[in-house]
């Protein structure tokens, strides 16, 4: 076969809810291939669904960017990634150690618990919408303030001062100069070392997260004060970025495709299975990074020690030996076992909430405005660049 | 049927709770556990789903040789 010029990771997309169309190459290449990343260093992009789960959950594979051989998507994660990130950042035991100080209060039952408080967030969110619309830009209406009000109830976080951490959290993910990535990770870092301090000098422990890790974690001497806030920021950061896009760019995918959404209308025990199609469909955290720390041994190849390895969930969650016609969208399909939530050890942590946050959004969105379209042309509406999270930059709608 | 857990290696993920809501739960830190008196897997089939949705493999499930 002949050699061909690797190609270019990551790439904007085309279409927001579908892979670059320049990914073809990759996902006729599976399950492994080579990729260049931005400053033309080559990398290893895993493309198959079974080499992907076979690879994520190898111990051999490192997340610890602050390694000096850890691939870099882009210039500006290359300036950022010397200091310390928890838990997505650090490889095990240090990891076990975070993690399972986190698990109690991501569990399914927790999430569960949870369902009734996300309920009144977004029927809150919604209400004030509908009240000053239409039109309404979803993302800022919505989709951002819907996450970010749980996840600031339950880490202990004031949501008054969501205006500052929601254009950090911006500044840190999009940049878009290396400079403001880091300015934003400072930024958000003294902002929680303040938090830490007033929450130690309070005599009663709040209800949050930080407050436990700070009243006892902290206390204890199990956590460092750098610590504390490292965790702090990664929760926060992930735990509304994400959602926000996922309820963005899936409203977006469901007015797209009126034929489901009319399903889903129709019957809304659909709506598990309709996440989890979604979370495969769009794959918005797509460019996971790992370094190989010793020889692997892989589908007839070896990656070798100090290779940065790549894995584009978007193209893995599209395998056609996995899932039949993986373009379409499909409720009826068994999405589930997609690696939309990564798979190993660093499986996101808060996965639960996640879902029941995307269920309960999309279908109080869809049940309360039976008329919801988009109010622009939809090839019009700006979304995120390839090199981040995916998901709507803005969603103007109308009912 | 015997399902074996690995506590050792659960990450807390909640998959098999998700996946088989019958058989498994998180106990209070959060780590995979059987439900009582469903610790044969209580002839659901979704148990080897369970299984294979663990991130870290962390259950085992095998037949019972009586």
């Amino acid at each position: 076969m002949p050699e061909t010029e690797p190609v270019a990771f990551p790439q904007d997309r085309t279409c927001p809810y579908h892979p670059p169309t320049a990914y073809d190459t990759l996902r006729a290449a599976r399950p492994l291939t080579r990729i260049a990343l931005f400053d033309g260093r080559p990398a290893w992009l895993v493309s198959g669904h079974a080499t992907a789960r076979a690879l994520l959950a190898d111990r051999r594979l490192s997340t610890d960017r602050t390694r000096p051989d850890f691939p870099a998507p882009t210039a500006r994660f290359a300036a950022a990634r010397n200091r310390r990130t928890a838990l997505l950042g650090v490889d095990d035991p240090e990891h076990q150690t975070q993690r399972r100080m986190m698990i109690p209060a991501f569990t399914l039952k927790r999430a569960t618990e949870l369902r009734p408080r996300i309920q009144q967030v977004v029927d809150e969110h919604l209400d004030a919408m509908i009240a000053q619309g239409p039109p309404a830009d979803l993302v800022s209406a919505f989709a951002l303030p819907v996450p970010s009000t749980v996840i600031c109830a339950l880490l202990g976080v004031p949501y008054a001062d969501h205006d500052f951490f929601e254009g950090q959290s911006r500044r840190l993910l999009r940049g878009p100069t290396a400079a403001d990535t880091i300015d934003a990770r400072d930024q958000l870092e003294s902002y929680f070392g303040e938090l830490i301090d007033r929450k130690q000098k309070q005599s009663e422990s709040g209800e949050g997260v930080l407050d436990e890790l700070v009243h006892q974690r902290l206390r204890d001497g199990e956590l460092d004060r750098q610590e504390v806030i490292s965790l702090a920021v990664i929760l926060l950061v992930a735990g509304h970025e994400t959602t926000a896009n996922m309820i963005s760019l899936g409203t977006y995918t469901l007015l797209q495709h009126p034929d489901r959404l009319a399903e889903l209308r129709a019957d809304p025990a659909l709506l598990p299975t309709a996440v989890e199609e979604l979370m495969r469909m769009l794959s918005i955290a797509d460019g996971l990074l790992r370094l190989a720390t010793e020889d692997i041994e892989v589908a007839g190849t070896t990656i070798r020690k100090g290779d940065g390895v790549v894995f584009a969930t978007s193209v893995i969650n599209r395998d056609e030996d996995v899932y039949a016609d993986p373009d379409t969208l499909d409720w009826h399909r068994p999405a589930r076992h997609h690696v939309g939530f990564g798979f190993g050890i660093h499986q996101c942590l808060g996965q639960n909430l996640a879902r029941a946050e995307l269920e309960i959004a999309l279908k109080t969105l869809v049940d309360r405005l039976p008329t919801l379209r988009l109010a622009a042309p939809a090839d019009e509406i700006p979304f995120k660049p390839g090199d981040t999270i995916q998901g709507m930059l803005e969603l103007p709608v109308t009912w | 049927m015997h399902i074996d857990i690995d506590k050792d290696v659960c990450i807390g993920a909640g998959q098999c709770a998700l996946a088989a809501p019958d058989v498994f739960t998180q106990d209070d830190d959060g780590l995979s556990t059987l439900l009582p008196g469903r610790e044969d897997g209580a002839g659901t089939p979704m148990v080897r789903e369970a299984a294979r949705a663990c991130p870290v493999s962390a259950i085992t499930v095998s037949e019972t040789v009586s």
